[in-house]
């Protein structure tokens, strides 16, 4: 049970593919359009689950709660040894 | 709230986006394909001077023209004798939420405020929408950014993914879609639902706060170096930022400086496409966006479009991916800024033009972004290892998008490739025909005057890019 108050993040089906615009390619047209919002629970609710928010813009949005203090999962990923090696074959051009 | 249908949204689109942008476009009609354009921007939108002073007051513009002379020295050591231009940049990175986008925010958000709306939207993942959030935040406005994401797997582009941070961090409401033109549908939506203010990219309010920059490029290099920029270089996605950068020049008195519009080549990937999502480095200054918004200027979120790149792109080159990134590192290595990608697309076309140049001349890139994770070329390049993509050192002119990013051997294979804009032209001219329900041989005296207009053409030369097209 995610109790009421908690930040959260929703996500909710648009268009169903059938649903969707004819003008796109075949890849894009055979999922859905779908979208996800953050904001407080405003009643207590389980996950993936219908629930209500509570927008940082104050709108309240209706959809299936799929996540709980969403995190940003970013960084600056692997390392890429490729940009050391531009480096080293700099030092040489200069 | 029940939500209103596709087809009921879209049939309302001229209502929603007149009210919400508080302008009625009608105004501005002149007769079949021609509007008035200058009457849309001097008229209902701000003066130079008034977007300056908005901008002062908001943390906006004034950013500093630098020589970058070590990259300079570099590109005179592959260029012939005599030859080799001083490169600069305006470090726009400097602005209020780290990018040039600072100065469009700036003035929809004061006026979104002067109308008295109580919020402001905006559909853009890039740095638009931090800079929306900002100036709402500084203006007291609540801000909703509307943001193409995330791929059907829900895998999004980081770079997308570290801007819907920023604008959170800013008091903004992110709306994060998955791929697909519908996100217009959504941003809609929002509008209607919520009254707030569009702040659109193509807003005659978003150029004219992009105009400053070029009046700064003008009067700082004139009142350092006694001359204006003998070219600018603008980075050109959706055509605002060539087009205000390039009006400010004029209004400054510029009027020789040769205005060049850069492009990182991503043919081959459709922008539409799910898989093709998150096959691509770049997501703005890229040809998916350059090449329709110069044909086709009014596919955009408002009725007529204010960014109109043709009226004002002298020359127009592409760069690769993998020339972006190596540039990108060059920048950091060489003078000691870490800077994000989109303005280094034009850096990339100013190394190789500056060899073409003579050495006395003054070369302007007229955009940096703030860079960090996400947006940064490991986490870029690394996403795309991820992803399939191959990366290594050879030919960036053998570059296949979506298979390989190639990088250059040597900054003395950073090669650039020459659009051919009496094609784009051509194409805009046969769209606008089409679009408007004309032919060629009908229009009117107004229409041709207004066409020469658009495509920076005389008579003659519209005459022949017409006829081209009857053939």
């Amino acid at each position: 049970m995610i109790t009421k108050g908690s930040y959260v993040r929703i996500e909710k089906v648009i268009l169903s593919p059938t649903e969707r615009t004819s003008k796109i390619p075949d890849d894009t047209k055979i999922v859905p359009f779908k979208v996800w919002t953050k904001g407080i629970l405003q009643k207590d609710a389980n996950l993936n689950e219908e629930c209500k928010i509570k927008t940082m813009a104050d709108r309240i949005e209706v959809g299936t709660l799929v996540e709980v203090n969403p995190q940003y999962e970013l960084n600056y990923g692997e390392f890429i040894p490729e940009i050391i090696e531009i480096d080293v074959r700099l030092k040489n051009e200069k | 709230m029940k939500n209103k249908s596709y087809d009921e949204i879209m049939s309302q689109r001229q209502d929603i986006l007149n009210e919400a942008l508080g302008l009625d476009y009608q105004q501005f009609e002149l007769e079949g394909l021609a509007f008035d354009y200058e009457k849309m921007m001097n008229e209902c939108s701000y003066s130079l001077e008034d977007a300056i002073k908005i901008q002062r007051e908001n943390g906006v513009g004034n950013t500093p023209l630098i020589e970058l002379k070590n990259l300079s020295a570099l590109a005179r050591k592959y260029a012939s004798a005599g030859k080799g231009a001083r490169i600069f940049v305006k470090d726009e990175a400097n602005n209020a939420s780290g990018s040039f986008k600072d100065r469009r925010a700036s003035i929809s958000a004061y006026h979104a405020k002067k109308l008295g709306y109580k919020g402001i939207v905006a559909a853009t993942s890039g740095n638009y929408g931090a800079a929306v959030a900002a100036q709402a935040a500084k203006q007291g406005l609540k801000c909703i950014i509307i943001q193409e994401c995330y791929d059907s797997k829900q895998i999004g582009q980081p770079e997308i993914i570290e801007k819907a941070r920023k604008c959170e961090a800013l008091g903004a409401e992110v709306i994060q879609c998955s791929v697909g033109p519908e996100l217009f549908y959504q941003a809609l939506s929002i509008l209607d639902q919520t009254k707030f203010f569009n702040a659109s990219l193509y807003s005659p309010f978003g150029i004219a706060g992009v105009e400053t920059l070029g009046y700064e490029i003008a009067t700082q290099c004139f009142e350092t170096y006694g001359k204006h920029p003998e070219v600018v270089i603008c980075t050109n996605a959706g055509g605002g930022n060539l087009t205000g950068t390039a009006r400010g020049l004029k209004k400054s008195g510029a009027n020789n400086t040769r205005i060049v519009g850069a492009s990182v080549n991503l043919k081959g990937l459709h922008m539409a496409s799910d898989t093709d999502f998150n096959r691509k480095s770049f997501t703005t200054g890229h040809t998916g966006f350059g090449i329709p918004f110069a044909t086709f200027p009014d596919r955009s979120d408002v009725l007529r479009s204010a960014a109109r790149p043709l009226r004002y792109m002298d020359e127009y080159y592409l760069v690769e991916q993998g020339e972006v990134f190596f540039i990108t590192e060059l920048l950091a290595q060489l003078e000691g800024y870490e800077r994000g990608p989109a303005g280094n697309t034009s850096l990339a076309v100013a190394f190789k033009l500056a060899q073409e140049m003579n050495e006395d001349e003054i070369i302007v890139v007229q955009e940096t972004e703030y860079t960090g994770a996400g947006k940064h070329i490991n986490a870029q390049l690394s996403f795309a290892r991820q992803n399939g993509i191959d990366i290594h050192f050879g030919n960036p002119a053998e570059s296949i998008n979506g298979k390989n990013i190639i990088l250059p051997e040597s900054a003395q294979d950073i090669n650039i490739t020459k659009v051919d804009v009496d094609k784009l032209r051509k194409s805009y001219i046969k769209t606008m025909l089409a679009t408007y329900n004309r032919n060629s041989n009908e229009l009117s005296d107004i229409e041709i005057k207004y066409l020469q207009e658009e495509l920076m053409v005389d008579e003659k030369q519209l005459d022949i890019l017409i006829k081209s097209l009857e053939v």
